[in-house]
């Protein structure tokens, strides 16, 4: 069995592992045994992406393979990877793996509450992995659909109407994805001959315009309203802050960023004509995402809202750079992908475990907590600099990049819509560091807070993974940002043949 | 004629026979050991569907009045997999001792429903046609009315009966104009003759209503809820999977031979009445709090969807409603077949009732939630691919809006069903219905829908071998 398949294998066999298990002691451990071979995986595909890049082979994607599915439609089931998709890859077991440690203490029908969390991660493994539209939409709802039940029994608040809000908007997004995916499929052969579900094959060929102008925009606010493009970000802040802590960090840290990924894989690639003429709406709608998120993020109390509002912000960002459509901005983007997926992870496990002790997620009902529980204090500290863009931390580089990708463009348009989304920094640091100072800062104001007890064992696994990614991103991003920028070319030298802003 | 030419008719004749053993079976069988019947009916039953996947010749008897084609032979096969299903599913219903004096009566009954459809469906000749079909469903409102000393269930007979009656007459005045403008009932000579004239464009509008009526697609759906949630539930499983399934084959193989000269005129008349199935089915789900009336009017909105397969008049289009009838039978079995078991052990109908039902049951619950995932097309199960190839036949071409309607409709519909996986999961009560343990037979219909919809998706080979078959109907 070839690599890739093995990321779709792994969780299904833990899946099946788990449903014969009656003890919740064993659930838990099966999972973290699957989730850490996975994660072992991850690093063993890195391993050999990058020693067959550096043995000089320059095909887009690597260790490809296509067996024949549905003959009739010519759907396959076709994988292949390139750097982004690695990167993806390498991101989405971490937090896979740090998400099963921070839902170390789920009491409530466990071996359900893993299941549905496994098959989400499957999903989404399976949608990085795909090159075939069929079978990556395939992976998509299923990635998907195990939210509603995932926050439906073991969220919290008013999770039924959140479950409900997210899934129905989410699946709204893919019914258009799915009308997009249909159009460019029945228009991939304008000169004649098979039409095909294949990436490759259809970035090869030139989508008829007309049929671009109408494709573009479903795909694109299809896969934006996973991305949080506004205004289709409003299950964002109740999803979140509904969800049980591992499915905020699995579904902010990482979920949201197939649509981002989508968003560039599918509309932006395959529709690089109708997008530079169409990208100037989608650019204003995701500025305003941009700063509204960060001004949404200081009007909040609760700490998940602050959080999902935050990720509204940087996810916006995300599609902002995929819309700059230049190397630089492009490269921005997948960085900050990744950044803000360990980022967002690690902020949503630091507030599982602030609440786990504290029962409440209010900030003006916290205060001191730096004294009593140094561990988490620090963790959380480090998340925020990393949010704020902290050099040293990855989201110095992401943002960093993507505003000069972004500054590229010299006309007036693209230069105020960059101003505009480069103050988000300042109005983020506003935010992270009001947090920071009521919440640890100070004396300790609750009397019941000062008998906390810091991170056990397992939190610190969950914990240290993030933090340690984060750092060693920003600390070393060169050989992030060249896999990721030599996989861009091929595709850059696309956009641009129609682009050359 | 050769003997061996009536091989051509072998569906027929089985079925035919079938209904004849168990007449016998009942005139000469113990009275005492009536019960027995049931498992000896469905092995028959069974051994018949398995005879149905033999290979067979193509051709047509009675100078063309009988048509076999491979096309054909799948839709039947296909029926008899329903059909064999709701027996496995109605077994421990018929066990049960009021029942005991009626389990000839309900087989023969069906089979004899059963038989109706496959003329109907090889018919090549409008009265054929109009045999089968009445044959198909005079029969059923005696079914409907099963439960006589129920109220509601005579009332659903008579309402069947009624309306069959008024849709058969609307029908059959369509044809008259049919035959008075070109002489003929023979579907290639009328193919042939008919043109988009005034009273020819007449007569195919009350064919397009009869039939509208029989498939329950809004405006003619009205009596389809009232009559489901009378009816006994393995008749309303079958009323809705069945019956449905073989109008729509009938109705697909009419408009694609029959009337392929004014496809712009039906497309039109499909397109309108497939957007208002869909999101007129979609909307009184909503609002549903019995279990059958909610499964009514879901099926109601899956006729919707299947209409996007007609629209193209494509190849694409007749393989995937044929797949999508296939599919459509495990996931709405499944979803029946749940509710049947409930009912059984509790007599609990109502949405409400399911509160909290996975705490004592979570094996129906779970069985449930797959088989309404399938029908509201949700990936990785057997709906999603259904419905995919469904929306890719009208894409081909080019009814972007349609697809556009109609996945915007999958998304109502997925609120809909999540409700009731809400109801099973969600909610939290504290007086669940208690745990029950079904009967043999309830667990393997269960069992058979499970493996159906998880498989049919994803053995591509299913939907190769119907698209291959679909040929020249």
């Amino acid at each position: 069995m070839d690599i890739l398949t093995l990321f779709v294998v792994i969780p299904v066999l833990t899946i099946t592992g788990i449903l014969f298990l009656k003890d919740t002691k064993q659930v838990r451990v099966i999972s973290a045994i699957g989730m850490g071979i996975q994660l072992i995986m991850a690093g063993v595909l890195v391993f050999l992406y990058l020693s067959a890049r550096n043995a000089g082979n320059t095909d887009e994607m690597l260790f490809i393979k296509d067996y024949l599915w549905f003959s009739s439609l010519n759907i396959h089931y076709a994988i292949g990877v390139d750097g982004i998709s690695v990167a993806m890859i390498s991101l989405t077991s971490l937090v896979v793996f740090a998400g099963i440690f921070a839902s170390w203490e789920v009491e409530f029908l466990t071996k359900e509450f893993f299941v549905s969390l496994i098959l989400l991660a499957t999903g989404v493994f399976g949608f990085f992995i795909s090159i075939d539209l069929f079978t990556m939409f395939l992976f998509y709802e299923l990635a998907v659909i195990p939210m509603y039940l995932l926050i439906g029994i073991w969220g919290s608040g008013p999770k039924e109407y959140s479950a409900m809000k997210l899934t129905l908007m989410l699946m709204g997004g893919s019914a258009l994805i799915l009308l997009g995916l249909l159009g460019i499929y029945f228009n991939s052969a304008p000169d004649g001959g098979q039409f095909t579900f294949n990436l490759l094959e259809i970035s090869k060929v030139t989508i008829p315009i007309s049929a671009q102008r109408l494709f573009f925009p479903l795909t694109f606010v299809g896969f934006g309203v996973l991305g949080a493009l506004f205004p289709f970000h409003t299950w964002s802040p109740d999803g979140h802050a509904s969800a049980p802590t591992a499915v905020s960090m699995l579904h902010a840290g990482v979920l949201m960023k197939l649509g981002g990924y989508g968003a560039f894989r599918v509309a932006i690639f395959l529709m690089p004509e109708a997008a530079s003429e169409l990208n100037w709406i989608f650019i204003i709608l995701t500025s305003i995402s941009v700063v509204y998120g960060a001004f949404g993020a200081i009007a909040q109390k609760d700490l998940k809202y602050i959080n999902a509002y935050s990720s509204v912000s940087h996810c916006g960002l995300v599609l902002f750079a995929v819309l700059m459509m230049n190397q630089t901005a492009l490269n921005g983007a997948v960085i900050q992908m990744i950044s803000h997926g360990l980022m967002t992870a690690l902020f949503f496990a630091l507030i599982g475990m602030l609440y786990g002790r504290t029962h409440t997620r209010m900030i003006n009902q916290m205060g001191g907590l730096m004294k009593v529980i140094p561990f988490l204090s620090v963790a959380y500290v480090i998340a925020g600099l990393a949010s704020l863009g902290l050099p040293g931390l990855s989201g110095f580089v992401a943002e960093m990049t993507i505003f000069v990708g972004a500054f590229q463009h010299t006309d007036i348009f693209h230069r105020v819509v960059t101003i505009v989304a480069v103050s988000s920094i300042v109005i983020t640091a506003v935010y992270i560091l009001r947090v920071v100072a009521i919440l640890l800062l100070g004396p300790t104001t609750d009397e019941h807070h000062k008998h906390l007890t810091d991170a056990k064992w397992f939190e610190r696994v969950s914990v240290v993974t993030l933090i340690g990614s984060v750092a060693g991103i920003g600390l070393a991003p060169y050989w992030l940002s060249t896999m990721i920028g030599n996989s861009l070319h091929p595709i850059v030298e696309k956009i641009l043949a129609v682009n050359p802003f | 004629m050769s003997l061996e030419s009536f091989l051509i008719m072998r569906h027929e004749l089985l079925l035919t026979a079938a209904v004849l053993i168990v007449l016998m079976a009942e005139i000469f069988g113990n009275p005492a050991s009536k019960k027995s019947l049931i498992t000896f009916t469905i092995v028959i039953f069974g051994l018949i569907t398995a005879t149905g996947f033999l290979p067979s010749a193509e051709g047509e008897l009675f100078g063309g009045m009988y048509l076999s084609t491979a096309s054909r032979l799948v839709m039947k096969n296909i029926l008899n997999i329903g059909v064999l299903l709701v027996f496995i599913q109605s077994a421990d219903w018929l066990r049960r001792d009021e029942n005991a004096e009626k389990i000839t009566e309900y087989f023969i009954l069906l089979i004899s429903t059963l038989i109706g459809m496959n003329f109907m469906i090889s018919a090549g000749h409008f009265l054929m046609f109009y045999i089968g079909l009445e044959l198909a469903t005079i029969p059923i409102a005696a079914l409907a009315a099963f439960d006589r000393y129920k109220n509601h269930s005579a009332e659903a007979g008579i309402k069947l009966i009624l309306i069959s009656a008024l849709s058969s007459g609307i029908l059959l005045y369509g044809l008259s104009m049919i035959y008075g403008t070109t002489g003929s009932l023979y579907f290639k000579e009328v193919a042939e003759i008919f043109s988009d004239q005034g009273l020819q464009i007449l007569g195919f509008i009350f064919f397009f209503t009869g039939m509208a009526f029989k498939i329950s697609i809004v405006p003619f759906h009205l009596w389809t809820a009232d009559v489901y949630e009378g009816a006994p539930i393995n008749i309303t499983s079958y009323l809705s999977v069945i019956s449905k399934g073989a109008a729509v084959f009938i109705f697909i193989i009419i408009l694609f031979t029959v009337f392929p000269m004014i496809i712009e005129t039906w497309q039109k008349a499909i397109y309108v009445t497939s957007v208002l199935t869909m999101t007129i089915g979609n909307l009184f789900a909503i609002r549903q709090l019995n279990l059958k009336r909610f499964l009514a009017f879901s099926s109601i909105s899956q006729a919707g969807y299947i209409l996007l397969g007609f629209i193209g008049g494509n190849e694409l289009g007749l393989a995937s409603v044929i797949y999508y009838v296939l599919v459509y039978i495990f996931s709405n079995l499944g979803a029946f077949g749940v509710v049947m078991a409930v009912s059984n052990a509790t007599g609990k109908e109502n949405i409400e009732d399911y509160n909290g039902l996975y705490q004592t049951n979570p094996g129906v619950s779970l069985i449930m939630t797959l088989a309404l995932f399938s029908l509201a097309g949700i990936p990785p199960v057997a709906g999603f691919f259904g419905k995919f190839f469904l929306f890719a036949a009208a894409a081909e071409k080019g009814f972007y809006m349609l697809v556009l309607i109609a996945v915007l409709n999958t998304i109502i519909s997925l609120y809909y069903y999540l409700l009731i996986v809400k109801a099973m999961f969600l909610i939290k009560n504290d007086t669940p219905l208690e745990k029950f343990k079904s009967g043999f037979y309830t667990k393997l219909g269960l069992g058979l829908c499970v493996a159906g919809i998880a498989v049919v998706g994803f053995a591509s080979i299913i939907f190769e071998m119907i698209r291959h078959l679909s040929f020249g109907i």
